[in-house]
């Protein structure tokens, strides 16, 4: 993984110290919040219902042990003993006090992290695929482009006050694991006729009030005009953007108000001013130095199939499922890549305690190189496990609470924090989730119903997905009474689509029972082997409207 | 408000005529894009130092064709959040290849002198006046950029091709 040299880790020293002295004048009064409000979110700290929130950037979702280490110690330190993993593959604390800010960033610092852009109105946290460098199908490891675009980004002189907030995702396979088109720019790595490695640029994704799926503005961009072609659009969207109305401020609106054929030509236009024999034209020596970072690390020669492993898996049925659901394939034979659900039975998707994340830096240093990514669905993923590892492994996250073996079944459930900590929300979401996942569990059923994404909202602002869910869930109050719409057949891959509203919205007793119907109608209707999602695609609307509503 | 130019507090050598003003005679003086396009016969002709002063949603490029005109041009910040003009300033420097003064003017905020200066800006018409005591603090809290500006500050990225340099001639 990527290492920072003396100036990134001096940058990353002074921010924090530019921070301390910000902390210091706001708490002086010499700033008024209105002032300080812009500084502190440029710095991943917001103000929540009950407590400022501290979001940690976790560029691309790749973390060491040492690193995990520190996020739990600071949980233990500074916070209620836990972290909230993201789908920004970020970690939030919920409960730090303003005055101990700069002292958990000069920690993290230590540790080669920050928080530097997680929030305000700039270019945040870059992310990428889960599978990065361990992908059969990857042309190139999309990590190498995302810490590029990480650098270029960070405190950016021009583009630090934004009409809007502006996210950039990058895969580097054609199965799309990073949901690029709903991301501000979302860039997939592929190679031209001629052999050569580049992208492809989609702009004006994004979820939110107006969700839609990002145009492709560019076929094929060379590599080393990245970050020139970067600055472009984003030039052009600084210079234009809405800035009169909060909700039409996105990239998106801008792309769609103008149509993606002029909007591309504009960008074109404006990349062909720039300079591109100066700085912005990344050099063959710098892309080298950083892919050197994100070299293959030193494989074993191991059996394509390990005899053990298959022995054990047909005598622990527990363990089976556990492969069958959680382990996927890994490009090196004999090793997998293995996924760790934070989605517990009951539990509240994507928290971790400080003891797991201690007990899972053991583990990575154990068993996967001492490396481990956070993914937007809010899971982990070792990445470098030994097949023959795999038993032991099993076990000790077993120990830890942290082997549920549920990965991309209904009980994975992505929900934002909601009402219980989010002053945005007009309803909950986690207390949802929690419900779904203890009515459905694991086990024959949920093996029965496969891969069904459910994704929870708490307000139309889309933090948990629910437009790309292939069961999207909204919370809506009407008159102070929480209430849940439901959409089917949204979708985050390569195909990415948007749910359909279904009808009516639900009340919160109604709404598991909602969903339980969905289940039963999709199982109703499926044919051979096919997911949830097939089924829906072909089926449609219809049959669930039917069920759904049927009684009233 | 205090005026900052090269670091320093500066007499303003310039004055704001209204769009209803009388046109002081002798004097530098900075007019609002309305007041140029309406007066420009006169204002070309007059031999006085002439500015313009831009509002966050008047681009450059309504005057790429006049910038010999000016000696100093003013982007306007209403509120320190509508970072358009940061885009204005980087165009004005490296696409138009203006060399005149470009004063910020507005919310102008400690938090965001660098940021402007990095953009192209050169002087400050600073809002409050314990900002201007901050000024050199302001700007040495950060010393490495990744990115490159409009200013003469070395980006990381030259940084890094000089070290590999001198290791390969060692």
């Amino acid at each position: 993984m990527y290492r920072y040299d003396e100036f990134d880790q001096q940058l990353v020293n002074e921010r924090v110290e530019q921070f301390r002295g910000q902390v210091a004048r706001r708490l002086s009064g010499e700033l008024e919040e209105d002032e300080f409000k812009p500084l502190r979110l440029m710095n991943g700290l917001y103000l929540q219902l009950h407590a400022y929130m501290l979001r940690v950037a976790i560029p691309y979702g790749t973390l060491s042990s040492k690193q995990m280490r520190m996020l739990a110690h600071i949980a233990r330190k500074y916070d209620r003993d836990y972290g909230h993993f993201t789908t920004r593959q970020n970690i939030q604390y919920n409960w730090p006090k303003l005055g101990d800010v700069p002292d958990i960033l000069k920690d993290l610092a230590t540790v080669e992290m920050h928080a530097i852009q997680t929030s305000g109105n700039c270019i945040r946290n870059v992310t990428s695929d889960q599978y990065a460098g361990v992908a059969a199908d990857e042309i190139e490891d999309p990590r190498i482009a995302s810490e590029i675009i990480r650098q270029w980004s960070t405190l950016h002189p021009e583009f630090s006050f934004l009409p809007r907030k502006f996210k950039i995702a990058v895969t580097g396979s054609p199965h799309d694991r990073a949901a690029i088109k709903v991301h501000d720019i979302g860039l997939i790595i592929v190679r031209n006729d001629k052999g050569e490695v580049g992208f492809e640029v989609y702009v004006g994704g994004g979820q939110g009030r107006t969700p839609m799926v990002g145009p492709r503005i560019r076929e094929f961009l060379p590599k080393n005009e990245l970050l020139a072609y970067l600055e472009a659009i984003l030039r052009v969207y600084n210079e234009l953007g809405r800035r009169d109305n909060l909700y039409k401020a996105r990239i998106k609106i801008l792309v769609h108000q103008t149509g993606a054929e002029k909007f591309a030509q504009m960008v074109e236009d404006e990349f062909a001013k720039i300079d591109k024999t100066g700085e912005l034209n990344l050099p063959n020596d710098e892309i080298e130095r950083i892919t050197a970072y994100f070299a293959d690390p030193a494989y074993k020669e191991l059996p394509t199939i390990s005899a053990d492993f298959q022995a054990k898996k047909s005598e622990d049925p527990a363990f089976a499922a556990w492969v069958a659901n959680n382990v996927a394939e890994h490009k090196v034979p004999g090793y997998a890549i293995v996924n760790i659900s934070l989605k517990p039975i009951g539990g509240i998707p994507g928290d971790a305690s400080a003891d797991q994340m201690d007990a899972i830096a053991d583990l990575m240093q154990k068993y996967s190189m001492d490396e481990i990514r956070v993914t937007h669905e809010q899971n982990l993923t070792l990445p470098y496990v030994e097949q023959g590892d795999l038993y032991d492994l099993w076990q000790s996250l077993k120990a830890h609470d942290l082997a549920t073996a549920n990965i991309s079944q209904i009980t994975d459930i992505i929900a934002c924090p909601g009402l219980d900590y989010c002053n945005l929300a007009n309803a909950r979401s986690i207390p949802l989730a929690q419900e779904i996942s203890e009515r459905f569990g694991t086990g024959e059923r949920a093996d029965a119903i496969g891969e069904l994404k459910i994704k929870i909202s708490g307000c139309i602002n889309a933090c948990g997905h629910h437009h790309v869910g292939h069961i999207g869930i909204l919370g809506v109050d009407k008159k102070g009474v929480e209430f849940y719409q439901i959409t089917l057949g949204g979708s985050a891959d390569e195909n990415a689509s948007l749910g359909d509203i279904v009808g009516p919205a639900f009340t919160e007793d109604k709404v598991i029972d909602a969903i339980e119907t969905i289940v039963d109608t999709y199982l109703d209707k499926k044919q051979d082997g096919e997911k949830f999602l097939e089924t829906y695609r072909r089926v449609g609307l219809a049959p669930f409207k039917e069920t759904l509503y049927a009684a009233g | 408000m205090p005026l900052v130019k090269d670091g320093r507090v500066t007499d303003d050598s310039w004055t704001a005529v209204g769009d209803d003003d009388q046109r002081p005679d002798g004097c530098s003086i900075i007019v609002s894009l309305e007041r140029w396009q309406k007066d420009r016969e006169d204002l070309r002709k007059c031999n006085q130092p002439l500015g313009i002063r831009l509002k966050s949603d008047q681009p450059p490029s309504l005057i790429e064709e006049d910038l010999g005109h000016f000696g100093l041009i003013a982007l306007e910040f209403p509120v320190y959040k509508d970072g358009r003009a940061y885009s204005y300033a980087r165009r004005l420097r490296d696409e138009m290849g203006y060399k005149g003064e470009i004063r910020a003017v507005g919310n102008v905020l400690r938090d965001q002198f660098l940021f402007m200066l990095r953009c192209g800006f050169d002087s400050f018409e600073v809002q409050k006046e314990k900002d201007v005591a901050a000024w050199k603090d302001a700007l040495a809290e950060m010393s490495v950029f990744y990115q490159p500006g409009a200013d003469t500050r070395t980006p990381v990225l030259s940084l890094r091709q000089r070290k590999i340099a001198a290791k390969k001639s060692t």
